[in-house]
């Protein structure tokens, strides 16, 4: 079975964004960027099964600015077999909308037949929470977003979903789009030979032209502005004054 | 201008606050029709009868609808879907599933988590974990959004909506239900709670969480968790709050041994009044909070029940 797994080049989770003091975003140049973090989780998700023998190919996707190239080869270095880089923009500070990235998505699985399409359940950059569900629906195949557990059969599949309530366990058809949640499972670091190695797997590009797919933005983004901040609050000195202002605070439900 | 509110449902069960704020959000740019597809929705659409701006109710029933998955959604069911220039859902994992799939199906972008509506065309959503506000602009035909319920009030009663009862075939041949784990408790809900009560990793044990659960039940509160104490099994995953757990905005919300990364804060920091308990000063958490308290929570979270 070949897995196709989407990876994005995304802010370090650990980096707070800045917002740009012109208002055209959030300040991108010089900063750490690293992999999505959903995506890890589908990446190491993807690597388990074929070291269970049930993948036999793991192919990385990203899309996005040449920079990419580094998420690539980190996710080569973690297990992936080879990677196909689509550069879409020149820009590091240009999203690539996840309408468009599903279109450019499904021009790959076109080509390259995958079984199952393994996403991060949303980019912790621009939070849409969008790219596997409109890839799905493009490929008419059917979804399991916000995978805790996975179960792969040949045929089908059964995922344990994150949802409001608590978990809910579903069956689909394969082929399928799977997005991963936070608790499928803890990402490994590539180790330094894999690193090494992963230098010489094969890392293809290309352009969305390549792939005929149009990708004019749908939003106009008119604004990126700060969010409101809150009055600094106070320290209190013990339990009773804290008991005080819980009591004048808290209405009854 | 047509506006369509998706309903949500579960098996016949409405989920009432989730539903009612995003037609109150919806309503701000005019009168709504509600979309009620479920398995029975008889007493879902009566509730909905009552609010206000709700012109008119399309119910569709069928089996396959009842679990919510989006494959069902099937051609005809978008047919319906094409007549509206917008269509909203609640931002929950409901219309996070639901949304995308119907974007994807009708080529179109959709407007995720809108913590405020603009203009008809122009909304603002949180990015980056709530550290930045992006105000957009859809070009797109059908303007599809799903809304932050955590930002907007409850819709007001004193409609007389219409039911209009729709047959339309549904189909679903990809993907089949099997069960859902849902913990019942007496608590309110958490994204609808007044008062919230949350553990992170500090509480240590999935026991001492006991510790929050009383004080949560003696203030009436809702429960929740970082995601550090969901990830240790002190918590299930439905009590999560953050960036990608639940987004809450309660009269007062009571931080207990969390440290306030900002995908914590990015579900909770708009909530009236902050109260943080942390044995550490530096930690983040105080940074947001309006009412500090450093100091062992095992020692005062217990005197804090008793003196309350
Ligand atoms: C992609 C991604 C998404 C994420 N989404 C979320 C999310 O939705 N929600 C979320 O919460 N996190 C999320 N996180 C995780 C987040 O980054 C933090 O790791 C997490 O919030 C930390 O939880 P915590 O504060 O409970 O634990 P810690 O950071 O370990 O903090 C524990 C705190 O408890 C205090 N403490 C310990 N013992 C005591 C004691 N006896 N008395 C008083 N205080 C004590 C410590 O001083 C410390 O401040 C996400 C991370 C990533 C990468």
């Amino acid at each position: 079975m070949k897995i196709l797994v989407p990876v994005k080049r995304v802010l370090d989770y650990n980096v707070k964004a800045k917002v740009k003091a012109d208002g055209s975003g959030v300040d991108l140049a010089n900063v750490k960027m690293s992999m999505n973090p959903f995506d890890e989780i589908a990446l190491e998700e993807a690597i388990r099964l074929k070291e269970k023998g049930v993948a036999e190919e793991i192919i990385a996707v990203s899309i996005g600015v040449q920079q990419n190239q580094e998420t690539l080869r980190t996710a080569l270095a973690m297990g992936a077999d080879r990677a196909i880089l689509i550069v879409a923009s020149t820009d590091v500070n240009v999203d690539i909308e996840p309408l468009t990235v599903s279109n450019l998505l499904a021009a790959i699985v076109k080509k390259e037949d995958p079984k199952l399409i393994l996403c991060g359940k949303q980019a912790i950059d621009n939070d849409f929470n969008a790219t596997a569900q409109m890839l799905s629906a493009k490929l008419d195949w059917p979804q399991a977003t916000f995978a805790s557990e996975i179960d792969l059969d040949k045929d089908n599949c059964k995922v344990t979903r994150e949802i409001d309530g608590g978990l809910q366990t579903i069956k689909i058809n394969l082929p399928a789009v799977v997005s991963v949640d936070l608790r499928l499972n803890e990402p490994r670091y590539a180790s330094l030979p894999n690193i090494m190695k992963a230098k010489r797997k094969p890392l293809e590009e290309m352009k969305p032209e390549d792939l005929a797919v149009d990708i004019s933005p749908r939003l106009k983004i008119l604004e990126t502005k700060e969010p409101e901040t809150r009055a600094s609050g106070i320290i209190v000195e013990n339990v009773d004054e804290l008991v005080e202002k819980i009591k004048k605070n808290a209405g009854r439900n | 201008m047509k506006i369509l509110v998706i309903a949500e449902i579960h098996n016949g069960t409405l989920a009432e606050d989730q539903t009612s704020k995003t037609i109150c959000a919806a309503s701000e740019l005019s009168t709504v029709d509600v979309l009620c597809a479920s398995s029975n929705c008889d007493q879902a659409a009566k509730q909905l009868q009552s609010i206000e701006k709700v012109d008119t109710i399309k119910v569709i029933e069928s089996e396959l609808l009842s679990e919510n998955l989006a494959e069902s959604y099937s051609a005809d069911l978008i047919e319906l879907l094409k007549e509206y220039t917008h269509i909203f859902v609640p931002s929950s994992s409901f219309g996070k599933n639901l949304l995308p799939r119907i974007a994807g199906i009708l080529d179109m972008m959709i407007v995720s988590d809108v913590s405020k509506i603009i203009e008809t065309d122009t909304f603002e959503r949180p990015i980056y974990a709530g550290n930045a506000i992006q105000r957009v602009q859809s070009k797109d035909k059908i303007k599809l959004v799903s809304i932050r319920t955590s930002n907007f009030n409850s819709a007001p009663s004193g409609g007389n909506a219409k039911i209009e009862k729709l047959s339309i075939n549904i189909q679903n041949k990809i993907s089949s239900w099997l069960e859902n784990k849902v913990q019942d408790n007496d608590r309110p809900e958490l994204t609808s709670a007044k008062v919230i009560v949350s553990g992170g990793r500090g509480v240590g044990s999935k026991e001492n969480f006991a510790v929050i659960e009383k004080l949560a039940d003696k203030l009436g509160a809702a429960v929740g968790a970082s995601r550090a104490a969901v990830d240790s099994g002190f918590a299930p995953n439905d009590w999560q709050v953050g960036q990608t757990g639940k987004v809450v905005a309660p009269e007062l919300y009571v931080a207990v041994g969390i440290s306030g990364a900002i995908q914590h804060l990015a579900g909770m920091k708009d909530s009236k009044v902050i109260v943080a308990i942390n044995k550490d000063e530096e930690a983040p958490i105080f940074q947001v909070a309006d009412f500090g308290l450093v100091e062992d929570l095992f020692k005062a979270v217990p005197e804090i029940e008793k003196k309350l």
